[in-house]
Order: structure tokens, then C-alpha cells, then sequence
């Protein structure tokens, strides 16, 4: 067995495992940190298929921002586990249904799965010397760029939503005026000393 | 003999971990002396002999230091969350280490000579937050949970800054490779360093390394006088010595990743020295002095001007900044002096 093959073997693994006890462990946040070592380990697939910068790109964003932003607020919930069982197994036979029909649809769609002529050249890793940041960069911004630019726009309508929804501006309570802190004459609000160097006070 | 290590498993493996000891022993060792230049300097601001009694001029102080942790006890609080009490402060250690794989001393003096080198760095230095917010919840106790949820929050907001910085020098070099970025400098000597056509990028950049590897003045996680020591109060002995290890390679790395972005790694200053590791080791050590300067001369933010400062300021600054450099790099304003690039264009 090659390297590449133990390696891949080592990350999948791992994937799936984390993956598993991100949903079975008691307490929320050892599963944000099963979660995460999902992510890290499917970043290394990543780095195994020659896809370097997607990984990088996995670890900076899902691992480095979203996740902490997820442990971020788990940390701060005070949860009670009890009860949070009594409400999953509330909804077990819901869960349960979702999960059949998906599995059912991946199973119908794998049954008629057929592949076009010449699908292997294309999986295949991209030819030459051309590295996979340049050849991403071209599709995104140079063949795909008004799709990227619409998907940029989508985001940034979320987000301006997403801020509307929650600015919320209450009255009768104090605020700071920055820029008057920053304008405040230092002469006023301290007294310098000439010290001469070495000597001290 | 070459062929051994070159051809066989064995020999590639052996290869490799001689190599990581190459990169990781000297590092160690010099991190106890930058640990005591640190000490000194900021007794020298502040007019006091510093550490002078463990050896000459007290140059072995971090050595007893480190044997001090070892043989302590280990304190575990008794509500602490044991696994993540434990692993917290070894993925602080580790993550500060691993980031030195594709670093360059020399050209060509790199353990993994990767295309996405600066963006590994950037992915494991936003990792190293981790240690910090485990550190603090699993601890069990209020002080250090409100550290690491104040060292979140800022780690996360200077990280976007240091990364629009970096996607300048980026723009600039054309490649994500620290070689390439490194050969992109070389030329009139310090003339064409980095640190001249991104000039203001520098200081953005050395005030948020200050921010993302907690140094003073931006300490808030561990502000002595607001949270006794943040997210490490209920860490002893050995789990503490790999915390304060693993904030003085992030600090080290941090120096490594200006002089490599903005002073030109390892070339020389002037044309008729050589190039070579000393200047790189001589402009690391030059950067971890002023951070030592700005640790002992600068009294520590307040956190709402901390957080203000990173969004409102860094942020639209280094944007502006990217917008400003592209435009620059693709008309080749002045000859070509913000677009050296090696390859693609």
C-alpha cells in the first residue's frame, strides 16, 4: 500500500469518525470540536486529490472563522442535556423519515447514474505546470466572473439583512462619542515630565 | 548513501524527521534566548538589572526556568473538563510549531516547499486560537473564560486585516510560494525590498501581528489587572510552559513572516555582501526587538478601542489597500514596481 493510500485511509477515517461523534457526544461543545477535526481531516483529501488551495482555503474559513464563531456561541449556551434529549427524541420519527427519503433519493439517483464518454480525463488533475490557485483564479474571475460577482452580491444582501434585521437603536442610554475621546487635549488630562534618560523619577 | 535516503521509504522518512529536528531544535534553543533578550530589554527600559544570576550575565535564566515548570505539580481544577484541560495547551504548542515547515531560511532551506505556503501559514496561525478558547472553557472558571472569549473575538477580527495585507504581497509577487516572494525582493538590495512600495502594509501588519499573537499593549486575554492571567490562571507546570512556548514561536513566526514579506528574507542589504540565513536570522532578531520595545514603552489598549481599531481602521485601510495595489500592479505604474511577477501575468 502506497503512502497516498494509508494516508487517505488515515484522513477518512478520521472524517467519519469525527463526523460521528460531532452528533452522538453528550456535550455540545466536544461536538463543535469533533466537527472540527472533520473539517481538518477532509482538508487533508483535499491536499491528497491536488487540490491544495481549496484545502488551505477549508482550514481558513470553515476552521479558522466558522468554527470558532460556532464554539464562540456554544461555549456561552447554557444548555440542559436532559432536556435537550427529551426534544430530540420528540422529533426522532421526523429525523428518521428525512434521513430514509434522502438516502432512498441518493440511492435512486446512484442506480441510474451513467457516465459520459471521456469523464476520466476531465476528473483527472489539471495538466502542465498550471497550479491550482491560477487555474481556480481564471475560472472564478475570468470565465465564471458574472455568476462570482452574483454570488458576492447574493452574500452581501444577506448580510446587510442580516444586520437590518438586528440593529436596533435604543434610546436613553449612554453612549461613547469616539471622536471626542480621541480629540481630548492631552494637556489637560495628563502631565508629562522631562526625564532625562538613565535617571528615572 | 544519497540514494538511500532519496529512493527508499525508510530513508525518505529518516530524512525528513532529520530535517524537522534541524528546524525544531535551533528554534527551541534560540526561543530561550529570545525568551531572556526579551526579559533583558524590557528591564532596560524600565531601568532594572534583569534576569543576572543563573550563569554569566544570567544567559541560562530561561534554561532553569524550564527545568522550574518541568518538576512542578500539575494542578487540574476539579471542574475541568480533563481531555480538553490537557489538549488545549498542546495545540498551542503545536500548531505555533508546525507553521515553521514551510518557512525558508536560505533560499531553497525549507522543510515543504509548497505553492500555498503563506496561505498554510495564515490557515495554521488562525488554528492557533484554538488553543486559547480551549484553554479558557475547559478550565472551568470565569477568569479564563472571559480571556479566551476576549482572545476569540480579537484573533479573529486582526486576522482578516493580516490577511488582506498578505493578498497584497501577493498581488505583487504573483505566486503564494515564500521563495518566489523572497526572489520577487531581489535586485537594488534594500531598495527593493517589500517594505518600500507597501510601505504603510508594514506597520498595519506589525501592529496586527502584535493583536493576533496577544503581545502587549494588546494583552488583553491575559490583562493581569483585569483577569489575573486570562485564559491561563488554572494552568501549571508543564501545560503552562507549553502555552507560554507555543505565544513565543506565534511571536518568533510573526517575525519570520515580516522580514520574509517585508524585508526581503534572506538577501542582503547592499549589493556587494552575499545573501544568505544570517540576514534572515538578523532581521528576525531585529523585528523581535521592537516587539520587546513596544512590550516595555506601550501602556495596553482598552478592549473596545482594540476591537474598534481592527474593524473600523486596519480593515478598510488594508481593503483600500488590495483595490489600490491591483490597480498599480496591472498598469505597471513606475516600471513595473508593485508587479514582479515570476510567473503567470
Amino acid at each position: 500500500m502506497s503512502v497516498a493510500a494509508i494516508a487517505f485511509y488515515c484522513f477518512a477515517l478520521t472524517t467519519v469518525a469525527g463526523g460521528l461523534f460531532t452528533v452522538v457526544s453528550r456535550n455540545p461543545v466536544h461536538s463543535v470540536l469533533w466537527l472540527i477535526l472533520s473539517f481538518l481531516s477532509s482538508a487533508g483529501l483535499f491536499v491528497l486529490l491536488g487540490a491544495e488551495f481549496i484545502a488551505m482555503l477549508l482550514m481558513i474559513v470553515y476552521v479558522g472563522a466558522v468554527a470558532v464563531l460556532f464554539l464562540f456561541v456554544v461555549m456561552m449556551l447554557d444548555i440542559d442535556f436532559a432536556e435537550l434529549k427529551a426534544e430530540m427524541a420528540k422529533y426522532m420519527p421526523l429525523a428518521l423519515l428525512i434521513g430514509v427519503i434522502i438516502l432512498l433519493q441518493l440511492a435512486m439517483a446512484y442506480g441510474s447514474w451513467a457516465y459520459s464518454d471521456g469523464f476520466e480525463t476531465r476528473l483527472a488533475a489539471p495538466q502542465g505546470d498550471m497550479q491550482n490557485t491560477a487555474a481556480l483564479g481564471l475560472l472564478v474571475y475570468d470565465k465564471y466572473i458574472m455568476l462570482f460577482q452574483l454570488a458576492g452580491l447574493i452574500l452581501l444582501v444577506a448580510m446587510i439583512g442580516a444586520i437590518v434585521l438586528t440593529l436596533r437603536h435604543r434610546q436613553n442610554i449612554k453612549r461613547q462619542d469616539v471622536l471626542a475621546q480621541l480629540y481630548r487635549d492631552p494637556a489637560k488630562a495628563m502631565e508629562l515630565k522631562d526625564i532625562k534618560p538613565g535617571q528615572g523619577l | 548513501m544519497v540514494e538511500f535516503f532519496t529512493t527508499t521509504n525508510l530513508g525518505i522518512l529518516l530524512l525528513t524527521v532529520g530535517q524537522c529536528l534541524l528546524v525544531l531544535v535551533p528554534l527551541l534553543v534560540a526561543l530561550a534566548f529570545l525568551m531572556y533578550a526579551d526579559r533583558k530589554v524590557w528591564a532596560a527600559v524600565q531601568m532594572r538589572k534583569g534576569p543576572n544570576i543563573v550563569g554569566v550575565f544570567g544567559l541560562l535564566q530561561s534554561f532553569a526556568d524550564f527545568i522550574k515548570y518541568i518538576v512542578k505539580e500539575i494542578v487540574v481544577p476539579a471542574g475541568a473538563d480533563k481531555f480538553v484541560f490537557f489538549l488545549a495547551p498542546l495545540i498551542s504548542f503545536v500548531m505555533a510549531v508546525i507553521a515553521w515547515a514551510v518557512i525558508p531560511f536560505n533560499d531553497g532551506w525549507v522543510l515543504a516547499d509548497i505553492n500555498v505556503a503563506i496561505l498554510y501559514v495564515f490557515a495554521i496561525s488562525s488554528l492557533e486560537v484554538y488553543g486559547v478558547i480551549m484553554g479558557g472553557w475547559a478550565s472551568n472558571s470565569k477568569y479564563p473564560f472571559l480571556g479566551s472569549l476576549r482572545s476569540a473575538a480579537q484573533m479573529i477580527s486582526y486576522e482578516v486585516s493580516i490577511g488582506l495585507i498578505i493578498i497584497g504581497v501577493i498581488i505583487s509577487t504573483g505566486s503564494m510560494n515564500f521563495g518566489d516572494i523572497v526572489r520577487a525582493q531581489d535586485g537594488y538590495g534594500i531598495l527593493s525590498w517589500y517594505f518600500i512600495p507597501h510601505f504603510p502594509m508594514l506597520f498595519l501588519f506589525f501592529i496586527s501581528a502584535l493583536a493576533e499573537t496577544n503581545r502587549p499593549p494588546f494583552d488583553l486575554p491575559e490583562a493581569e489587572s483585569e483577569l489575573v492571567a486570562g485564559y491561563q490562571v488554572e494552568y501549571s507546570s508543564t501545560p503552562f510552559l507549553l502555552f507560554m512556548i507555543g505565544e513565543l514561536t506565534a511571536v518568533v513566526l510573526m517575525c519570520a513572516l515580516v522580514s520574509l514579506l517585508f524585508l526581503g528574507g534572506w538577501l542582503s542589504p547592499v549589493e556587494f555582501l552575499p545573501d544568505g540565513i544570517l540576514w534572515m536570522v538578523a532581521k528576525m532578531v531585529f523585528c523581535f526587538f521592537i516587539f520587546a520595545m513596544v512590550k516595555a514603552i506601550t501602556p495596553r489598549y482598552r478592549y473596545d478601542q482594540l476591537m474598534r481599531l481592527g474593524w473600523k481602521v486596519f480593515l478598510p485601510m488594508s481593503l483600500a489597500w488590495v483595490v489600490l495595489v491591483s490597480f498599480l500592479a496591472k498598469f505597471e505604474v513606475l516600471g513595473g514596481f508593485w508587479a514582479r511577477w515570476v510567473i503567470g501575468g
